[in-house]
């Protein structure tokens, strides 16, 4: 909406160049970013060229450089290690998928308040202590080797599957937290308009509740699976040959840490855009953030979107 | 008014409820026949928003019965959300659900509690928006609208379930002023197709114009209740005087 002499009125032209004329504003403004990605640029190349100088001229450098920097060792072992990665990608997903439901079943568990639930929001919590309190590699150890030693007639024995219950068990119990602070997150308001519907409290979670608890917890759980993708590594402990096996069994074949190295590339080039994503997605929601739950915050950001409005006119 | 239902749409006899300490009302005699439209006024903290919520069942009472058409809704072993769907209530802060569209606002009810068909329920949703000029909106998420049409979309929202009665808490309260009429102009047109309704409102000039009766809450207490007419122009109790003296004082009756 703009008012008659708004911003293509005809009097603004008159004014440009004066000193806090908008012209001249945006003109200053144009000149200070320039110069602070400048510095930003300058800073960062002596920071780290200054870094590379002094591990280079280092008096271990030689060793250090032909036992990780081979680069003829680097490609060669690449493709096995890239290989191997399908293990963990497979291991990743299988478990991502489990944890996601058993997370929030976990986190609805714990969310009830129904007194003749109470087994069921102890047995949640109980769950949820133990597994966040014991450290991953433990319970892929227990599981991995305990379970199959118990030699009990017709239990699996492959080290594949008792690593994806051993993730899914770690990592559903931080996703529930994590979905359960989303449910808490949710104005009680939302819930009573629902109720007040003849909504049952099940219907109420389901179609109102939940909906709005997953989209505001999509970043957390993000950085959550993050932290999945690289614990993957973890279940080579009881014998998966996923990457970080592969590396280590390469490593040994020729005394060098080369493939080490060909494996960190391998995460970085998988976890960087996720880790990316993530952050996008919480810059998005904290722009949105302050219209999604109340009325009473629609109707800042509606005084908000009038000011918008407003402004147009000078 | 006589109607030919011998019991009242509602009823409500020696309803206390407290919040800790605090004696949120204290003892609370209603009754409200089909088609009456009451105002309840008093100053903030007298009670009016815990009476509707109670009505409505959100909130636990401690003490009294509430019958809705002679059937008691604080009985135990009452299935509440039966009771909900009969009572609507319209919220000061409109509690639309902001991941839905404003159809899907309205439907909700209806396809879960009422078991309607999609295409049954949205039909219907779309004549009330209809009705109410929202039609054009029926598309988009709430806040892409105004608070008056938000909150017009709320009343659609509780008149889907064809509610036996209307309870509206404060539903202007939270409005910039040149959106409330767009919002009084609703309620006018339920109060004129006898829809029997509880309104909590600090609009005197609205509940003066609309009201079939006028109910004074003070400290948890009907103090006074009578005729639009009699409450304003000749209020019997020094508290009530006291109320509207301070609204005339402010420019708002």
């Amino acid at each position: 909406m703009t008012a008659p002499g708004g911003p293509q009125g005809p009097d603004r032209g008159g004014r440009h160049g004066l000193p806090g004329s908008r012209a001249r504003r945006r003109r200053e403004d144009r000149v200070s970013a320039v110069r602070s990605t400048l510095v930003a640029l300058v800073s960062t190349v002596a920071v780290f060229g200054l870094l590379g100088y002094i591990a280079v001229n280092s008096p271990g450098w030689p060793a250090v450089q032909s036992s990780f920097f081979d680069g003829e060792l680097f490609s060669a072992s690449l493709p096995d290690i890239a290989s191997a990665f399908v293990v963990n990608i497979q291991l990743f997903c299988i478990s991502e998928v489990l944890i996601l439901v058993l997370a929030l079943v976990l986190a609805v568990a714990r969310s009830s308040t129904a007194p003749v639930l109470f087994p069921v929001r102890l047995v949640a919590t109980v769950y949820v202590d133990v597994f966040r309190a014991l450290p991953g590699v433990l319970v892929i150890y227990i599981l991995g080797f305990g379970i199959p030693g118990l030699n009990l007639p017709g239990i699996p024995t492959d080290p594949f599957l008792y690593a994806i219950v051993a993730l899914t068990l770690i990592y559903s119990a931080y996703v529930s937290e994590v979905y359960r602070a989303g449910i808490a997150s949710i104005h009680a308001s939302q819930a009573a308009a629902a109720r007040s519907l003849g909504l049952t409290q099940v219907q109420a979670l389901r179609y109102v509740v939940l909906p709005q608890a997953i989209r505001r917890v999509v970043p957390p759980l993000l950085n959550d699976f993050i932290g999945l993708q690289k614990d993957t590594v973890l279940v080579s402990y009881i014998g998966v040959v996923e990457i970080f096996r592969q590396s280590q069994i390469t490593e040994a074949a020729n005394f060098n840490f080369t493939p080490y190295l060909a494996t960190a590339l391998v995460f970085l080039v998988m976890t960087i855009p996720l880790a990316r994503l993530t952050d996008w997605l919480v810059a998005r929601e904290a722009r949105q953030g302050r219209i999604v739950v109340l009325g009473t915050a629609s109707q800042v950001a509606n005084a908000l979107g009038r000011s918008r409005g407003g402004q147009a006119a000078p | 008014m006589t109607v030919a239902n011998p019991a009242p749409a509602l009823s409500i006899q020696g309803l206390w409820k407290s919040f800790g300490a605090l004696d949120v009302l204290q003892g609370i005699d209603l009754e409200v026949a089909e088609h009456e439209v009451i105002a309840l006024i008093g100053a903030s903290g007298s009670g009016k928003s815990t009476l509707l919520r109670c009505i409505n069942l959100l909130e636990p009472i401690d003490e009294g019965r509430i019958f809705i058409e002679g059937q008691e809704i604080t009985a135990r072993g009452v299935n509440v959300d039966r009771i909900r769907r009969r009572v609507g209530i319209v919220f000061q802060s409109f509690n639309l659900f902001p991941h839905m569209r404003v159809l899907d606002n309205v439907t909700l009810g209806p396809r879960k509690v009422l078991r309607r068909t999609k295409a049954d329920a949205e039909a219907d949703a779309m004549r009330l928006l209809e009705r109410f000029g929202l039609a054009e909106k029926a598309n988009q998420l709430p806040d892409r609208l105004s608070g008056g049409q938000q909150q017009r979309v709320a009343i659609v929202r509780a008149l889907a379930m064809q509610p036996d009665l209307l309870l509206l808490d404060e539903v202007t309260s939270a409005l910039d002023p040149e959106l409330v009429a767009e919002v009084l102009n609703v309620v006018r047109e339920l109060a004129a197709g006898g829809m029997t309704m509880l309104i909590a409102t600090h609009e005197m000039g609205f509940a003066r114009d609309i009201a079939s009766r006028v109910c004074f809450l003070d400290a948890g207490r009907i103090l006074e209740q009578g005729p639009p007419a009699q409450i304003f122009a000749q209020p019997r109790e020094a508290r009530t005087r006291q109320f509207l003296n301070r609204i005339i004082e402010a420019g708002r009756l």
